[in-house]
């Protein structure tokens, strides 16, 4: 392993099961991201997006959720082997994670400064003065004003809350910060602000990030690499320019075709046919198969393997590449 | 051919009643939706864009101004003459979770309007317009007999749209119809909605955050702020020569797929203004780098800059000419 790699996930599968089902909420996914580089994590609802970071920060629910197989290994640590102690030690100021609902992370009835001192004292050796000085600047840097100290969370919008929620992921100086749908509550306007606030930082702080997000407009505009998920597995992934430039795996293309693109309203949406499949009951062979226009026998029986170096994909086929394309016409 | 207006609203306002005052959600909105088109109205979270859709369907009863339906005032409409009036407009809404009744399978759903406006006389026919619609959102008959639950969010919004169109009408309000589906799935009802305002000659109000979504179903669109119509136009004017400053921040903040070309964003720096006994001026002053003495003195009025192009800033004529631009 490379020493300038912050987090490397290694095969990892996470099964939630309950008496009546056992849903595979991921199957098998392998990534990895180095010092200062932000990877943006795409998929729809129940692609397995929050397990994989939850799995990430030793946080998944259980019962009834099980990390079933698999390595992730944060500063060269298998964090899977970690007492809670050291799970501790790493939330504090290994890994931060900021959740999609602001409200969660925030105290209702302690005002917002004294929430994040008492974030800071619990894990640094600090002054009262001292952490109120800090909270302070970092509020400052994320736009909110030092006279809101005082003030509670339900005194703030959501723009404003979630700039609270960013002072208080970054307040021990994490290595690696993983949010989810960070704006997605967001209108545009305040979600311009807020990516700024995190790219600013980021680069600052040379923070490694996971940005999930089903806006493939935010991560093409924050983040360096890309990885799309699908019922739990990453179908493809690389640097953002790979992949958006010459996405290889048929849901890829789909996702693309079926957003409306503001240069070009004339164009159809193609959507993709059905639906995400249920994390209890998957499909044989290939999970996308049964949405999958290209789908042959093979596919229906046979899970596909993973493919190309760099900008990599799972499937049967190499569907786009020019002699396919060729063969199709 | 002159275009026939279908919907028209005149000075309309919605002010809720709060403990600090008044809440002005929607305030004095003029405007006109033609035969057969889509408005989309954008904005963002709490400027009015619901309010506006429930006023003009007479949800809510509007605290003054007109609404006017194919030249007719509604709001001076008995009961009995609304309830007649219903049978022209639906709305479809968001959560297509919370809209349908759990107890109820998926024909007894879109059946329902049917019994309740007396449409057809016997369970035959209402079965049959039942069918026939099913068929036209592209849900397969065995569903007739399913509930909700079985449903994914996709096909639950096909259920909602077949039960909208049961009683034949002429103006839908879809109130954010796609924002709580996937983009794979979204796709499949915009796709829906073209084709059945194609089929059936269907006039749109189309709310939505969503401003790429906006764009590609609409005629016009009417952007809102703080309860009040800052600009309308068709659909390119505003996309490509955006007058009020609002638009133009909001236009540049979306996140664009476009990995070879990245667009420069608009930072605004302000809070938003409070909706509640807002003050005299343009409510976007506080966010607006062009703001002046001017707009924080007098309401912008709300004027035709070109033709069918309608914007309410003081300053849009040297926004048009370029000598405002913003630094990015
Ligand atoms: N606590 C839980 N108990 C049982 N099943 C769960 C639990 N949490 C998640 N799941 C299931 O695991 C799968 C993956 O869920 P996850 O929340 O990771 O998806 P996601 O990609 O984050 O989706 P979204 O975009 O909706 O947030 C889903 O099928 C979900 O229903
Ligand atoms: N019944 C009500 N009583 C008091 N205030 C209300 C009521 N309904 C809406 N409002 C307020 O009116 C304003 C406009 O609300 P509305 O729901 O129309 O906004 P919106 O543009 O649809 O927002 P969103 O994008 O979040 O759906 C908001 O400030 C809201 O809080
Ligand atoms: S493996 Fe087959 S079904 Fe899966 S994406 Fe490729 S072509 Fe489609
Ligand atoms: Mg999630
Ligand atoms: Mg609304």
């Amino acid at each position: 392993m490379e020493n300038n790699t912050v987090l490397e996930v290694k095969n990892l599968h996470v099964h939630y099961v309950t008496s009546e089902s056992a849903a595979k909420a991921v199957n098998g996914i392998d990534f990895e991201v180095k010092e200062g580089e932000s990877l943006g994590l795409v998929g729809e609802t129940g692609a397995g997006k929050t397990t994989t970071a939850l799995a990430i920060m030793q946080l998944i629910p259980d019962p009834p959720g099980i990390i079933v197989d698999g390595e992730i290994y944060f500063e060269g640590n298998n964090v899977i082997l970690n007492t809670d102690k050291e799970n501790q030690a790493m939330r504090g100021n290994g890994i931060s994670m900021i959740f999609q609902d602001p409200m969660t992370a925030l105290n209702p009835i302690m005002t917002v400064g004294d929430q994040l001192s008492e974030v800071l004292l619990t894990h640094e050796k600090l002054s009262k003065a001292e952490a109120k000085k800090r909270v302070i600047d970092l509020l400052e840097i994320v736009g909110v004003k030092s006279d809101r100290y005082d003030d509670y969370p339900h005194q703030f919008s959501g723009g404003q809350k979630q700039r609270v929620v960013i002072a208080m992921s970054l307040l021990c100086n994490p290595k690696l910060l993983i949010a989810d749908e960070p704006t997605t509550a967001l209108d545009v306007t305040i979600q311009a602000q807020v990516l700024e606030i995190i790219n600013n930082l980021r680069e600052k702080y040379k923070m490694a990030m996971i940005l999930i997000t089903h806006d493939l407009g935010v991560v093409a505009e924050t983040c360096d690499k890309v990885a799309i998920m699908y019922a739990g597995q990453i179908v493809e992934a690389g640097t953002v320019r790979e992949v958006y430039l010459n996405p290889k795996h048929p849901y890829t293309r789909g996702l693309f075709d079926s957003i409306p693109k503001l240069d070009d309203d004339s164009s159809e949406l193609i959507p993709i046919e059905g639906a995400i499949s249920n994390a209890a009951d998957l499909p044989t062979g290939c999970y996308f198969h049964p949405r999958c226009r290209y789908c042959k026998e093979i596919c229906k029986q046979q899970q596909p393997p993973q493919k190309g170096e760099g900008h990599t994909f799972m499937c049967h086929f190499d569907l786009f590449s020019e002699e396919e394309k060729e063969e199709r016409r | 051919m002159e275009n026939q207006v279908l919907i028209e609203t005149r000075r309309l306002k919605k002010y809720f009643p709060v403990p600090a005052g008044f809440l002005h959600a929607v305030d004095d909105v003029n405007l006109k939706i033609n035969k057969g088109e889509t408005l989309g109205i954008v904005g963002e979270s709490g400027c009015g864009k619901s309010t506006l859709g429930r006023v003009i369907l007479r949800l809510h009863e509007a605290t003054s101004g007109d609404v006017l339906y194919d030249g007719m005032d509604i709001n001076n409409f008995s009961a009995d003459e609304m309830r007649y009036m219903r049978q022209n407009m639906q709305i479809i809404f968001q959560d297509p979770y919370a809209s349908l009744n759990p107890r109820m399978t998926i024909g007894q759903i879109i059946e329902e309007p049917l019994k309740l406006h007396k449409i057809y006389k016997s369970a035959d026919d209402r079965r049959a317009r039942v069918e026939e619609l099913m068929e036209l959102v592209g849900l397969p008959m065995r569903s007739y007999n399913q509930y909700p639950h079985e449903f994914d969010g996709g096909r639950r919004q096909r259920v909602v749209i077949a039960r909208a169109l049961s009683i034949n009408p002429q103006f839908i309000v879809c109130d954010e119809p796609v924002s709580a589906l996937d983009v794979s799935v979204q796709a499949q009802i915009l796709n829906l909605l073209m084709e059945l305002q194609k089929k059936m000659g269907l006039t749109y109000m189309f709310i939505s955050h969503d401003l790429s979504v906006v764009k590609h179903i609409s005629t016009n669109i009417g952007v809102m702020y703080l309860g009040q119509l800052i600009e309308k136009a068709p659909k390119n004017d505003i996309f490509n020569h955006p007058l009020h400053p609002y638009t133009i921040a909001l236009l540049s903040a979306i996140p664009s797929t476009n990995v070879l070309q990245k667009s420069k964003k608009i930072i605004l720096k302000g809070e938003i203004n409070s909706p509640i006994n807002p003050k005299v001026g343009c409510r976007f002053a506080t966010r607006c780098p062009f703001a002046t003495e001017k707009c924080t003195s007098g309401n912008p009025q709300f004027v035709e800059a070109a033709p069918d192009h309608f914007v309410a800033c003081h300053r849009w004529k040297e926004v048009a000419d370029g000598t405002l631009k913003f630094n990015m």
